[in-house]
């Protein structure tokens, strides 16, 4: 059956025909979806989970491919990062059943921090990778990952991007395979990797490349496609090898590459025989462009191509001189509308008391690294998950008295739980003068709505175990822990006044769940009162998207108010009216 | 038949998924080759958000580029003008004329640009500007401006009305369906 499939779905629907029995993965954007929709399935087919990040999750994955299943671990780019431990020995041990590793890089940071290209990772790690070029692939790559992670006793990465995970189009459904777990078997020379018995494994790893090499030269993956005149011939993959075909239909000859590691060394040598100029059209970083030039073979990539950002077919056209489109633009300048945090957002309240105290903060990776921007600007750095908590001690330990009482740790609640604990653990353990505020909106916001193991329930959205964040704290040894409303300002200023005051590491919660899940009922929208508003603009410092200045009066959006009433607290003159006024 | 090019335009949050997801369907069910582009993350608070769709025989990129589109649909009326450079000679914006204020709008550090659909209009660009809003609550919910503007878009497509009715069926939670068919209708008014 054909359906029109989102990529990150095509792969959900591949890895489920090819006979996934867990799934275990930490949301990031664009790989969330993949997860989300494996956990569709029954338990009975595909396990699903949300692990607390991605280093545990691709180990729970390993765990799972001992015992004899088909296992997957998807991440976001810089989420291999985090994983990157268990992914270079997992090379050595090996696996039982298949193991896939999907990956989704993000050129152009839709929604990142960085623009990392992890076919790196393969090359480094010595592993196979898969790259689809749409949906259809998705789901073929995906489903036979499997088997070709059996076949040469190997992880395999499943690469992709942006515009083929978060694109749709048309993909033949399939049935799952039916296959029966492998046996466990006890084999400590290939599981336990300590130096006598790794020795060994590393010339079994090198083994494995060459034989996939081979594999590469003839695999389904890899496509020549030998159209044109043989005047120009283009090496390319995934997203690429759309807008190569878009831009420049079947003019040209193309060698499309869904295998980026091992390359196949032959074929490439072959086409590039075949015609007078051969281009490699990647985004981001000169990968199959190096191993191209390292065969002695001339080649047109990066000095055309931009090693930053996505391509189009709009890039590709220019660079092969043909004439584009130009379209009618408005003169009046257009204002930038870059993302903000919603209305009645409950980070709002403690960023703006953070801001009134001018306090310096070393943020984390949330919805709530958007108190960076105007006009709030409450956030000094933005690192990685749990950078804020590590970072905040560094800091102190350097500044000592200069910035322990006016610097804060701020992280929410599922990037606590990813890498922060372990961050606070090394609060506690060296004892600095560090408060650390968790933002808990019970969720994982950004990624659009994940559970977590703070939240109570688990990926299906049954009852789970529920981390008490409080008690957590305390075990750890952080004597000062303390919960605030962040709808409460007096309580935020409170809080945050004494906790940077003591002479101890402390931790405030501010909890408030997100305003965007659907448990959560807005309050009356509020309205200003214009014969109370004297157009102080206080309440315009908090950056809330429902409240504007119109005729030099304060004025309240009511389809985007939810009636939190932090204005109200802040209003001096009693103009805002209305809301929930218990 | 070549490709066309449909672009969706909006403020995070306005509902331009669910748009794409109708299309999406409606096109499929029509027999065509169909890509849809979206942006989840960051972006989807509050910021400027674009969804492409492009179908017909074959279909190779997911994504639209300036000149490109023949159609520019705007849930915003500054999104519109934003994206303007998109639209291919002889294409037509339809755009809902609401304005929804961005923040350096809103902390006072930009203006909100007057007349913007009208500047377009003068320079030859086709443009059909409507309030969107008030059918959108008058079928029930302010939240149905994106099937208000499906219906606006439905007249321009050589789609039969029952199709999209059906897509709709198919695409939006069962008790919403009402609703939004009657916002699709209002659209189509219009």
């Amino acid at each position: 059956m054909k359906k029109l499939l989102i990529g990150n779905e095509a792969v959900a629907r591949g890895l489920y025909e090819g006979g996934a029995d867990l799934v275990s993965s930490y949301p990031g954007t664009p790989s969330t979806e993949i997860t989300e929709f494996l956990a569709k399935y029954d338990d009975s087919e595909v396990k699903s989970e949300w692990a607390p990040n991605e280093k545990v999750a691709l180990e729970v994955a390993f765990g799972a491919s001992l015992a004899g299943g088909r296992a997957v671990c998807c991440m976001k780019h810089v989420g291999l990062n985090v994983a990157a431990d268990p992914l270079f020995t997992l090379s050595y041990t090996g696996v039982s059943g298949g193991l896939v590793i999907c990956v989704a890089d993000d050129p152009a940071m839709h929604s990142s921090q960085n623009e990392q290209d992890s076919r790196h990772y393969a090359i480094a790690a010595k592993l196979p990778m898969l790259e689809p070029a749409d949906s259809m692939e998705s789901l073929q790559f995906a489903k036979a990952a499997f088997d070709l992670s059996e076949q040469f006793d190997t992880p395999v990465l499943l690469r992709m991007c942006t515009r083929i995970a978060h694109s749709q189009s048309i993909a033949e459904v399939g049935e799952r395979v039916q296959r029966d777990k492998k046996p466990y078997v006890k084999q400590a020379e290939k599981y336990v990797m300590m130096p006598g018995n790794a020795k060994k494994r590393h010339p079994v790893v090198e083994a494995r490349m060459e034989a996939l090499a081979e594999y590469a030269e003839t695999c389904p993956f890899n496509r020549g496609e030998y159209t044109g005149d043989g005047k120009i011939g283009i090496i390319t993959s995934g997203t690429c090898y759309q807008y190569v075909r878009e831009a420049l239909g079947d003019t040209v000859s193309v060698l499309k590459i869904g295998m980026p590691n091992p390359l196949p060394k032959k074929l490439i040598a072959e086409f590039a025989s075949k015609v007078e100029t051969l281009y490699v059209i990647e985004e981001l970083d000169p990968v199959i462009e190096t191993a191209v030039k390292a065969m002695g073979i001339p080649v047109i990539g990066k000095e055309k191509f931009s090693i930053i950002g996505e391509f189009s077919q709009t890039t590709i056209a220019k660079a092969f001189g043909k004439e584009t489109a130009v379209g009618t633009t408005a003169d009046s300048v257009i204002p930038p509308r870059p993302p903000m945090m919603c209305a009645g957002c409950p980070h709002r309240g403690m960023y703006y008391t953070l801001a009134k105290n001018k306090v310096t903060v070393l943020g984390d990776i949330g919805c709530y690294t958007l108190g960076a921007v105007a006009p709030l600007c409450a956030v000094d750095t933005t690192l990685c998950m749990g950078a804020s908590v590590s970072g905040v001690h560094g800091f102190n330990r350097v500044l000592e008295g200069e910035s322990e009482g006016k610097t804060v740790a701020v992280i929410g609640d599922s990037t606590f739980m990813h890498s922060g604990v372990t961050g606070l653990i090394n609060v506690a353990y060296n004892g600095s003068n560090s408060t650390v505020i968790i933002l808990d909106n019970s969720i994982t916001g950004m990624t659009g709505h994940q559970q977590n193991p703070t939240t109570g329930y688990n990926i299906k959205g049954d009852p789970a175990l529920k981390v008490d964040l409080e008690a957590l704290c305390r075990s750890i040894g952080i004597g000062r822990v303390r919960v605030v409303d962040p709808y409460d300002l007096k309580a935020c200023d409170t809080a945050l006044k004494e906790e940077l005051a003591a002479k101890e590491p402390s931790v405030i919660i501010s909890r408030r769940p997100c305003v965007l899940l659907k448990t959560v009922k807005a309050k009356p929208a509020l309205a200003v009162d214009p014969g109370k508003c004297r157009s102080c603009r206080r309440c315009m410092t908090l950056g809330c998207p429902a409240i504007s200045f119109k005729g030099g009066k304060a004025v309240v959006d009511a389809t985007l108010c939810v009636g939190c009433g932090v204005c109200k607290q802040l209003c001096a003159f009693g103009a805002f009216v209305g809301g929930d006024e218990a | 038949m070549s490709t066309t090019s449909i672009m969706i335009v909006g403020v995070g949050g306005q509902g331009s998924l669910l748009a794409s997801k109708l299309l999406g369907k409606l096109l499929t069910d029509e027999g065509y080759d169909v890509k849809v582009s979206e942006v989840h993350g960051m972006s989807q608070r509050g910021g400027s958000v674009v969804t492409y769709v492009r179908y017909g025989d074959k279909v190779y990129s997911p994504v639209i580029g300036e000149g490109e589109a023949d159609f520019i649909v705007s849930f915003e009326k500054l999104e519109a003008a934003r994206h303007a450079a998109c639209l291919k000679e002889g294409g037509v914006i339809i755009a809902n004329t609401q304005q929804i204020d961005p923040m350096p709008v809103i902390t006072g550090a930009a203006e909100y640009p007057e007349g913007v659909l009208e500047e377009l209009t003068a320079k030859g660009v086709k443009v059909i500007g409507l309030d969107a809003l008030t059918p959108a609550r008058e079928a029930g919910s302010a939240k149905a401006v994106n099937i208000v503007l499906m219906g606006v878009l439905a007249k321009q497509l050589p789609i039969p009305a029952e199709k999209w009715l059906a897509a709709i069926e198919s695409t939006v939670a069962p008790k919403f369906v009402e609703m939004n068919k009657i916002a699709f209708g209002k659209g189509l008014e219009q």
